[in-house]
């Protein structure tokens, strides 16, 4: 089952928790706000996104069911 | 398990819990505050927060059944959760009560976050810094080793970090007025809590002001010797 | 009646005057019987979806920007379950646009008309219009519309006039409705779309003043009327906005697909001029050579990075430095933004600063690359597509301009982007103040 990682960039104060659980996939910019991937989450990294999207401290990052 | 040995699980428990709830306040201002380190990533200080509070809690959690469990002094479960409902102590047990329902409640909205949204999360999260304080107060006013030098010392450097730790991060705020505010507020608290300290607990006679129930009280000073029976 | 059919010249699609009527004539606005005798009275139709099915068959696209089908809009409303509202979008964020403005101020009828039709078609109850509130002129004038309209008891349906905070991104769709809720004029994350859930969480079709204009004049003559003008892929008629080197700027009525050469042309545009804005500051820089034979239509124009958007064209007099105009302009949004979304908060006052330099002449060597890297990164990453335009503005600048690019990277500024030879700016830029 594919899932994809999507930030809610009004949410997201750029924290940065995100790229530290994941940086496999996850890179923050030079502002600090984090640029994720357009392909879906490696089935070994899906136990880290999930734990990435725990982390959040404003509950900005999601794993979606759709791309895009 | 004896009387005796409950008591002294409530004592120790409520003094770690103490210190383990001050050492998560400190890392929730810390990561309030964006601090990071190559060796110290955020995910280690939000890791520690989650983990140190749910310790914490457990401990509450064994220094309130040892409590009720203690055949010496009778506490109802109803007196645990309800504040100042209680024979021993009224006010100073129920501010333990009270400080344990805002635990609770940041407790269960934390566990719960993603059904709530964010700005109410977060107030409600604010409330720890009405819930620590009380907890003080609580150990303070019903603790049996109040009088000790070292538990003071204890007590004097949590409530020493807390400070510095509000303070540090009042100085990383933008809005002026919510400096002033949070910075009086922290001395307003600061100074009362001393005041108290020294005109209550640790004056002779506390036991009786504090509302320990007559027929204990000789039995009380007698425990504190640590003869019994 | 007094609307013409196209003037084609040699088979070029060429002015048209179906919204404009009586607009050479006068600049006053309209009065509800001079309405009524120039396009006839307010057609009813005897099902709802009548009107939705002559809108979809005429092939009407937004006239807002975004060019999205009005009929199947209508539609998607039409088949919520909850009662829908409609809004008639005329907030025109875009400096350099006039039309609805224009429209607004001299053919309100036309539009509320639409508004309301489309109200009665959709089954919504409520009409709102939504204009800037610093324009308190156009604001009387409505209100003097809307009360000659309400004397005539011409309106089955409440219609309310707003006026809101003018910013640049106050006038997207999700701005006006998060508004009209009680909340900022400022964008929300998408999904749910406005048809589904939008004003009081109700289904809302939002759509630019111009568009309910056209829909009333479907409503009265029909969709093979409206094909009459226009491109089989892109029908009707539309409003532009000319300015820059032309001799006199204002707004024109065109058939859709009138070439941008044509459309330049009838506001006596300086064949001197080398490169023109499409669409406005949401759109893009284009070589007028290249652009010029093509049609003013979404799909030609996309095969040089174009879109027609709100009907804006500008063409940059010869001489004047298209880095420094660009520049002031990307200065201007970045100031505009939301300040929601971190990559735009950070990323185009970012560029913004990049710009300046270049235009300055004042590049660092690592500027070209940086700035490169950084319109790469903000792009996509924002809550509503404000970043996505200035980071297409300034992406089509640096292809556009692109020789004088390197000469200003490599220290060699125009003449005319120093004081004292610089030239008075042709991009309006308004007073950073007016934000949402």
């Amino acid at each position: 089952m594919n899932r994809w990682l999507h930030v809610n960039p009004i949410a997201c104060t750029g924290h940065g928790l995100c790229a530290e659980m994941l940086p496999e996939l996850i890179r923050l910019d030079e502002w600090g706000y984090p640029i994720l991937p357009a392909d879906p989450v490696p089935p070994d990294l899906l136990p880290l996104a999930r734990r990435a999207v725990r982390l959040c401290p404003t509950l900005a990052l999601r794993l979606d069911r759709e791309p895009g | 398990m004896s009387s005796q040995a409950l008591w002294y699980l409530t004592r120790a428990t409520g003094v770690v819990a103490m210190v383990l709830l001050t050492v998560t306040i400190l890392l929730g201002v810390i990561g309030s505050a964006r601090v990071a380190s190559e060796r110290w990533p955020r995910l280690v200080t939000a890791g520690l927060h989650r983990n140190l509070a749910l310790t914490a809690t457990a401990l509450v959690g064994v220094h309130i059944i040892t409590t009720v469990l203690d055949p010496f002094v009778s506490i109802s479960v109803a007196a645990v959760f309800i504040p100042f409902t209680s024979s021993y102590r009224p006010i100073w047990l129920g501010l333990g009560a009270l400080a344990l329902d805002l635990l609770l409640v940041v407790l269960i909205t934390s566990l719960l976050r993603d059904r709530l949204n964010q700005r109410a999360w977060q107030a409600i999260h604010f409330l720890v810094y009405a819930c620590w304080p009380i907890a003080l107060w609580h150990a303070l006013g019903t603790g049996t080793d109040t009088r000790l030098r070292w538990i003071l010392i204890v007590y004097a450097a949590c409530v020493a970090a807390v400070i510095a730790a509000v303070w540090w991060r009042l100085t990383l705020a933008s809005s002026r007025q919510l400096k002033m505010t949070c910075a009086a507020a922290v001395a307003v608290v600061t100074v009362l809590t001393v005041i108290f300290a020294l005109a209550g607990p640790l004056q002779a006679g506390w036991a009786a002001r504090a509302g320990t129930p007559p027929a204990l009280l000789g039995l009380h000073v007698v425990q504190a010797l640590g003869a019994r029976s | 009646m007094t609307m013409t059919e196209p003037r084609r010249a040699g088979g070029q699609l060429g002015p048209v005057t179906r919204l404009t009527v009586g607009w050479r004539e006068s600049s006053s606005p309209v009065h509800l019987a001079t309405h009524v005798s120039r396009y006839g009275p307010v057609p009813s139709f005897a099902r709802a979806s009548s009107l939705t099915e002559e809108v979809t068959a005429a092939g009407l696209t937004g006239r807002g920007g975004a060019g999205f089908p009005t009929g199947v809009k209508m539609r998607a409303v039409a088949a919520q379950r909850k009662q829908g509202v409609v809004v008639a979008n005329g907030m025109e964020s875009e400096p350099a646009s006039e039309k609805d403005e224009a429209l607004l101020a001299r053919a309100p009828h036309l539009v509320i008309d639409g508004a309301v039709l489309a109200a009665a078609a959709v089954g919504a109850d409520q009409v709102h219009l939504t204009v800037p509130g610093n324009k308190s002129w156009l604001i009387g004038t409505l209100r003097r519309a809307l009360a000659e309209r309400a004397r005539a008891g011409l309106d089955p349906v409440a219609v309310e006039l707003h006026g809101l905070p003018h910013g640049y991104v106050s006038s997207s769709e999700s701005a006006v409705i998060s508004w009209l809720n009680g909340g900022e004029a400022k964008p929300a994350v998408v999904p749910p779309r406005p048809f589904q859930r939008g004003v009081g969480r109700r289904p809302t079709l939002i759509s630019n003043v111009e568009t309910f204009a056209h829909v009333a004049l479907v409503a009265r003559f029909g969709a093979a009327w409206f094909r009459q003008a226009g491109l089989p892929h892109a029908p009707g008629s539309m409003l532009v906005t000319l300015s820059g080197a032309v001799r006199a700027s204002g707004v024109h009525e065109i058939e859709a697909g009138t070439t941008i050469g044509g459309a330049l042309a009838l506001a006596g545009a300086d064949r001197r001029s080398r490169a023109v804005l499409i669409g406005g500051y949401f759109g893009s820089w284009a070589d007028l050579t290249e652009a010029a034979p093509l049609p003013l239509a979404a799909g030609p124009l996309r095969q040089i990075g174009a879109a027609p958007g709100a009907g804006v064209l500008v063409a940059l007099p010869e001489g004047t430095c298209g880095i420094t105009e660009t520049a002031r302009v990307l200065a201007w949004l970045a100031g505009q933004s939301a300040g929601q979304c971190g990559p735009c908060m950070f990323g185009l006052p970012a560029i913004a600063g990049d710009f300046a330099q270049l235009a300055r002449g004042r590049a660092d060597s690592a500027l070209l690359e940086r700035l490169k890297r950084r319109l790469g990164t903000v792009a996509g990453r924002g809550a509503c597509s404000h970043p996505d335009g200035t980071i297409r503005l300034a992406g089509s600048a640096l292809s556009v301009f692109a020789g004088d690019v390197r000469a200003h990277a490599a220290g060699r500024p125009c003449l005319h982007a120093r004081a004292p030879f610089a030239q008075p700016p042709v991009l309006p830029v308004p007073a950073n103040r007016e934000r949402a």
